[in-house]
């Protein structure tokens, strides 16, 4: 009997045709100009993929529309409802409650619909441990915990329950910088990271099939990083899972959404701030930027790393950037470039062009990098 | 040019049908198709290579007329071998290996090609019961090759970059070493062997050996031909600095000789040519690596794995890739070496002839080898001017014997040999010249005691 | 001309077989080897005695006893529940196809001419053996342009391998290694060619594809620099899409001081058609096991021939066959050689096959392998877009691809849930070869790569196209059916695909197995 938690964000996606950048905040005024919630139709869309479980399932879930009339619009059974919300009327509140409360009942996963918003919330109320997976429908979508679309979370969700898909990744829950939106610019934050399934490319051809191990292409990455680093040179290490192995290797503190500084393989910062970054630079010793892919959109610089602002990136210089992902990551990206959005024109255009990305120890990839 | 109606493996070079297809693509010609190749970057003219000889007999008797400019070791009586060695292949070796399922399969899957896995599973393990291992690959090219990745394996399993390569190796398999090695450890150092004995010498490995040591390889029976009784001590010594011992070995003395786990080894090597896949000139070999069940070292293993599992079906055995990710086809440079067409009918015609011999006849192809080789090294030795053995050490299917007080050179007495129709033993004057005039002589369950006492008196001849 | 037949009916033999070690009874024996003479084991004495007794074998091998026809018996089971490309239609492996590999020259792999040769053997006795290297050199030599061919590569990564080592020593001898270390290759180049100058020490930097499905010259301008040691490229890629820049690749990395190196696993289609030399490489390989007709053996032994031009000579590996007028010979003579790649002179046994095989072409037919490979492969594709919509080519629209496509089917995977692999494991079941989609990471969403070599019939293309578009029908119908495929196959789909990257479940050996699994 597998158990499957379920969210309903049911105001998820109402924003997004009034031309808003979100939901969050603005609810009331979506529903006085008249917009319909996009998730309850999408949650429907993901949920009648579990249908090949049949009973071999229990769905624990939110009263009505928080989850359990998509439930059973999507013709699930052995559905269990827990705790209470007012109906027409629900909040991030509820879906904090929720998650805290579905994930106490040793779920096998949880799924979820809604935008960044919800999946922050969700974040901040469940332990790392628990596997989880949106279902997009919100508005924004800069976090990579959602599926490419509601189909296709509802494809993974099954083969995770079924047992096809065996493996676990770490992925970004990221949403606006509030802080950086009041400033006029529109900017995502990497709040952190959860645990979904690893979708497989399911091949076992000998010819050339399987895939390569993503743990094993991070660690290889790492040590390249870590054996090609300078005496006397300072080192900025973005956010994110990638560079994370390189700071854990260095020694301890080094942080996960954070910008560390590294000189001669010791910390010299943690968590810096860009005024920190550029006293830093001050000093006049030579540096250079090691940074990874946020998120499923391919960004570089400009989101959850805005630490390594404009001003920082042209006094280290592109040539001393160094771009790392995994080559399953790159290739995510089919024939899409690499962004970047410093907020700052002249640097963008800089960085435009072919980069070269370190994918694994012997080798890296060139890639374009696009505004 | 004369040309067929159509070439009979060509099926659509028939005009008609040609003609049908180009039509249905919408083009007049191939040219239409080849025209986007930049002019300069075309071959002119007229390919200067051979006429066809489109009749299968007139192709195999022209074949014939010049492989009929050699000399076999079914017309001759050959006691080469140091590398490759000539044992009987069993009908039935043959006739599995030239099934065109099998020959002609591509790597596959194991749906439809099932038996495949099935067959190289059952190899591995029938190899692992001779060498009392656990996991062992499908077959790399040949035993040099694979003695270097052992020394690779060793070498990232341990994080360090030096190896020692100890006693009488072929000069064959230690470049082989050398080459392939090269990148993870350049630092490859030679322990002598004994002169009396032709064993390892300890003294020399122990003024060797240090904490920088990957792997200590030898092998058993070394090139010599000469066995090793010293694994243990080795073992246990490379083992104390924390090195990696990787044996060599020839698969067909395990029916006698205890299997390199027995004393130590942590990876074992070898070649599955012996086990009856014909020589062809050197084109027979197959280099097989095996291990313990430990996944430190399972995960280093640069070949394609197999293992049992379970399908769908229940009570049905289905097959898989262990570990597929260690592989470059998955992982590209980052993985543990390049993966690609390598031996695997050779290991699969090993099998088959494992199966066939089982643990008896095992057991009697090594007694017999013992014997041969005691018997022939103790004739040789019986004539006059020449020292056989030259090592006091005891012989499985190989031994040197030394020329130096004949005053004739190997050379001279291997062609006086070719006129009794006999193939003297290899000459090991170049690779090792403090051996003098000797040749490393091979004799196995092919040679009769006539075969032998023939040579004995062609050689008393020679020598006189 | 003949029916198109879709093999509806079709169904693998499925033997059930058990493992060699269950059918084991003790006593029983398949072969019994020659027993030393009496007088000779008299004159030595027992066997064991002859060997210290630390060392002597106390345990017998655990091997399996069996009767000799149920050793036959077994094997033929274990061979009909194998799908060789000589008994199907293996359009499949797209980038590798086999083609028709003929009987004759299996005949001749075993005369005792070439099987009881000895490779030390007195060169006055190993004429006949060695005019085949050389003659088959000299084909080789004619059909790339390039100056002198080693033989003794046993694979194509293993070719590549040496060129890289070759590459690696003539960057020593120039004094530059270390310095020079980068290789340059692209995404759709066979991944041997980035894993084999990885092994030999190399760093590589891999360029994307452009919209010609091939890096854009810019890419190389960004990539080339003073650190490039060389390139390892492959044209046409896996994609069939021939670079039509190639020539001025290799001068750009000339220029920077980098060798060139051309991998020809795709030579199939170039026959007489275009050569290594004129686009300037240094060096190439050709795939013997592919493009010269000889067996793949389920991996091996095949042959990759090593094509280098004058100024690499000195670095290959000994021996080398040479002919002085008169006599054949093998020269170990080469101070500047990088040594041995393989033992001996490398797998004379497919040599002869591949020998036999352009003999039996010869030059009235090797220029018509390429031509009809083209037509092949272009009949292919016009027919399999026109019946199914579904499937896609990316890249390069409009330009006809050489020998083989990358296909795609996102189509059909976001409209059924059914990807390549589930169509790849369906097809298994119409008694055709499972097909090779490509290499990972899948640049090409839900690729499948079809090389429909010359030795195919246009019957046979077309029953392939149509067992596609049944399988696309039956995707559309019932995506679950296709997904649980195949069902006529000797086996099915595994049920516990964890159990292979397990240490406590894998099992590599029966030995292992019955540890893990068959706990007493």
């Amino acid at each position: 009997m597998k158990k499957v938690g379920l969210i309903v964000n049911p105001i998820a996606g109402m924003g997004g045709k009034l031309g808003y950048k979100g939901t969050d905040g603005i609810v009331d005024l979506c529903k006085e100009s008249g917009a319909v919630p996009e998730s309850p139709r999408r949650a429907i869309e993901a949920l009648k993929k579990l249908s090949p479980l049949k009973d071999e399932h229990e769905i624990i879930t939110c009263p009505s529309e928080m989850g359990e009339s998509e439930a059973r619009a999507a013709g699930l059974e052995n559905i269990k409802v827990v705790g209470t919300i007012v109906p027409g009327n629900t909040t991030s509140e509820d879906t904090k409650r929720a998650a805290a409360l579905i994930s106490d009942h040793d779920i096998d996963i949880l799924l979820f619909a809604g935008g960044d918003g919800t999946a922050r919330d969700v974040y901040s109320a469940i332990d790392g441990k628990v596997v989880v997976l949106g279902i997009p429908s919100g508005v924004k979508i800069h976090s990579a915990v959602y599926a490419v679309n509601p189909k296709r979370a509802g494809e993974v969700a099954y083969g995770y329950l079924a047992g096809k898909i065996r493996k676990t990744k770490q992925a970004e829950v990221m949403d606006i910088d509030e802080e950086a939106f009041r400033n006029g610019r529109v900017t995502a934050r990497l709040f952190g990271y959860m645990t979904v399934p690893d979708e497989p490319v399911f091949v076992q051809s000998a010819k050339a099939g399987g895939r390569g191990s993503e743990e094993v292409d991070v660690e290889n990455i790492a040590f390249r990083v870590l054996d090609e680093m300078k005496q006397g040179w300072i080192y900025i290490l973005g956010p994110g899972t990638t560079t994370k192995v390189i700071k854990d290797k260095i020694g301890e503190g080094g942080t996960l959404l954070g910008v560390d500084v590294v000189l001669d393989r010791k910390f010299i910062g943690y968590d810096v701030n860009e005024k920190h970054l550029l006293d830093i630079l001050d000093t006049g010793k030579p540096a250079a930027i090691v940074v990874t892919i946020i998120g499923g959109q391919g960004l570089i610089f400009g989101r959850g790393n805005q630490q390594i602002s404009a001003d920082v990136i042209k006094r280290v210089g592109r040539e001393n950037i160094i771009v790392i992902a995994t080559k399953n990551k790159l290739a995510g990206l089919g024939n899409k470039p690499l962004l970047v959005d410093t907020g700052d024109e002249e640097t963008d255009r800089m960085l435009e062009g072919y980069i070269r990305v370190t994918t694994g120890y012997h080798e890296q990839r060139l890639w374009k990098v696009s505004q | 040019m004369t040309k067929l109606s159509s070439h009979p493996y060509i099926p659509n070079s028939a005009r008609e049908i040609k003609e049908q297809m180009l039509k249905e693509i919408g083009i007049n010609n191939a040219e239409d198709i080849f025209g986007q190749i930049p002019e300069h970057l075309r071959f002119k003219g007229e390919l200067k290579i051979p006429n066809g000889i489109f009749s299968e007999y007139q192709l195999l008797r022209h074949i014939k007329g010049l492989l009929d400019k050699n000399k076999n070791c079914e017309e001759y009586i050959s006691f080469l071998g140091g590398g490759c060695w000539q044992h009987y292949t069993p009908a039935v070796v043959k006739t599995i290996m030239q099934r065109d399922e099998f020959l002609t399969a591509y790597v596959g899957e194991a749906f439809a090609d099932h038996g495949k896995f099935q067959a190289q599973f059952e190899y591995a393990s029938m190899l692992g019961e001779l060498l009392e291992m656990d996991a062992v690959n499908t077959p790399t090219y040949d035993w040099g090759i694979a003695a270097g990745t052992t020394v690779r394996m060793s070498a990232r399993i341990t994080g360090r970059s030096e190896a020692l390569i100890c006693g009488a190796v072929s000069p064959e398999r230690l470049a082989c070493i050398k080459t392939f090695a090269f990148s993870t450890v350049p630092d490859i150092q030679l322990v002598g062997f004994d002169p009396d004995t032709g064993l390892i010498d300890i003294d020399d490995l122990k003024r060797k050996m240090s904490d920088k040591v990957a792997c200590v390889y030898f092998e058993n029976p070394n090139f010599f031909g000469v066995i090793e009784t010293q694994g243990e001590e080795i073992a246990k010594l490379a083992h104390e600095y924390g090195a990696i011992v990787s044996v060599g070995v020839d698969p067909i003395s395990l029916g006698v000789l205890e299997p390199p786990a027995r004393y130590g080894a942590d990876i074992a090597c070898g070649d599955v040519q012996p086990l009856g896949i014909p020589m062809g000139f050197g084109g027979g070999l197959g280099g097989f690596i095996a291990t313990h069940d430990d996944p430190k070292f399972v995960a280093e293993f640069p070949s394609l794995l197999f293992g049992l599992t379970t399908t769908v079906e229940s009570g049905e055995y289905g097959f898989g890739e262990v570990l597929f990710e260690r592989t470059s086809y998955a992982s590209r440079d980052k993985a543990k070496d390049f993966l690609g067409t390598m031996a695997q009918l050779h290991g699969i015609g090993a099998g088959v002839y494992m199966a066939l011999l089982g643990p008896q006849g095992m057991q009697e192809i090594g007694e017999g080898c013992l014997q041969r080789a005691a018997y022939a090294a103790k004739v040789l030795g019986q004539i006059k001017g020449i020292k056989s053995p030259h090592f006091k050490g005891a012989h499985f299917k190989e031994f040197v014997v030394n020329f130096d007080e004949t005053g004739k050179t190997v050379k001279e007495i291997n062609k006086k040999l070719l006129d009794y129709k006999v193939f003297g033993g290899y000459d090991l004057s170049q690779g090792f010249p403090q051996l003098g005039q000797s040749a490393l002589y091979c004799v196995t369950e092919v040679h009769t005691k006539q075969d032998i006492d023939n040579l004995a008196r062609a050689l008393t001849e020679i020598v006189a | 001309m003949g029916i198109v037949k879709v093999r509806k009916n079709f169904h693998q033999a499925r033997w059930d077989e058990p493992i060699i070690f269950e059918l084991s009874t003790p006593g029983l024996r398949g072969v019994v080897p020659p027993p030393p003479e009496k007088e000779l084991q008299e004159a030595v004495g027992d066997a064991e005695k002859l060997i210290p007794s630390s060392i002597r074998r106390k345990t017998p091998p655990g091997l399996p006893e069996l009767d000799q026809k149920s050793v036959l018996a077994h094997y033929l089971h274990l061979a009909q529940e194998t799908l060789g490309a000589n008994l199907c239609n293996d359009i499949s492996e797209g980038t590798c196809t086999m083609k028709y590999n003929p009987r004759i020259n299996e005949e001749i792999a075993y005369l005792p001419g070439i099987a009881a040769l000895h490779p030390w053997q007195d060169e006055d006795t190993i004429q006949g053996i060695l005019q085949i290297y050389y003659e088959f050199e000299q084909i080789l030599k004619e059909v790339s342009g390039m100056d002198k061919f080693l033989l003794h590569p046993q694979g194509g990564a293993h070719a590549v391998f040496t060129a890289a080592c070759i590459m690696r020593a003539y960057h020593i001898e120039h004094g530059n290694w270390g310095k020079k270390d980068e290789i340059i290759s692209a995404a759709f180049t066979h991944p041997c060619d980035h894993a084999s100058p990885a092994t030999a020490g190399f760093k590589l930097i891999i360029l994307p594809p452009g919209p010609d499905g091939y890096p854009p010259l810019e890419a190389f301008e960004e990539a080339i620099s003073e650190r490039t040691a060389g390139l390892f490229i492959t044209n046409p890629e896996d994609t069939g899409i021939y670079n039509l820049n190639i020539d001025k690749i290799v001068k750009m990395v000339h220029d920077a001081g980098g060798l060139c190196f051309y991998d020809q696993a795709n030579a199939n289609v170039l026959l007489g058609i275009a050569r290594a030399r004129e686009a300037g490489f240094d060096m190439c390989h050709f795939n013997i096991h592919k493009t010269f007709g000889t067996p793949h053996g389920c991996s091996g032994p095949g042959l990759g021939a090593l094509g280098v031009r004058e100024h690499l000579i000195k670095y290959l590996p000994v021996p080398t066959v040479e002919y002085d007028g008169s006599k054949y010979y093998l020269d170990y003579n080469r101070p500047q050689s990088i040594g041995k790649v393989r033992q001996f002179v490398g797998p004379a046994t497919v040599l002869i096959r591949a020998y036999a095989w352009v003999m039996a072409v010869g030059k009235e037919y090797l220029r018509e392998v390429s031509e009809i490979s083209t037509i092949n492969h272009n009949y292919l594709q016009k027919k399999l877009l026109e019946r199914i919509p579904e499937l896609e080519v990316p890249y390069a629209e409009g330009r006809f691809r050489l020998e083989e496509a990358r296909y795609s089917w996102r189509k059909l995977t976001e409209e059924t849930g059914v990807g390549t692999d589930d169509v790849m494991r369906r097809i298994g079941d119409y008694g055709i070869q499972h097909y090779w989609s490509s290499h990972h990471p899948w640049v090409v969403p839900e690729p499948m790569t079809l090389e429909p070599c010359e030795t195919y019939r246009k019957e046979d293309l077309d029953e392939y196209v149509e067992a596609l578009a049944q399988i696309v029908e039956e995707a559309k119908k019932d995506p679950e059916f296709v997904k649980n495929a195949p069902y006529k196959c000797a086996s099915h789909k595994r049920d516990d695909e964890a159990s292979l990257d397990d240490p406590n479940k894998w099992a590599l050996t029966w030995r292992a197995y019955l540890k893990k699994h068959k706990k007493a």
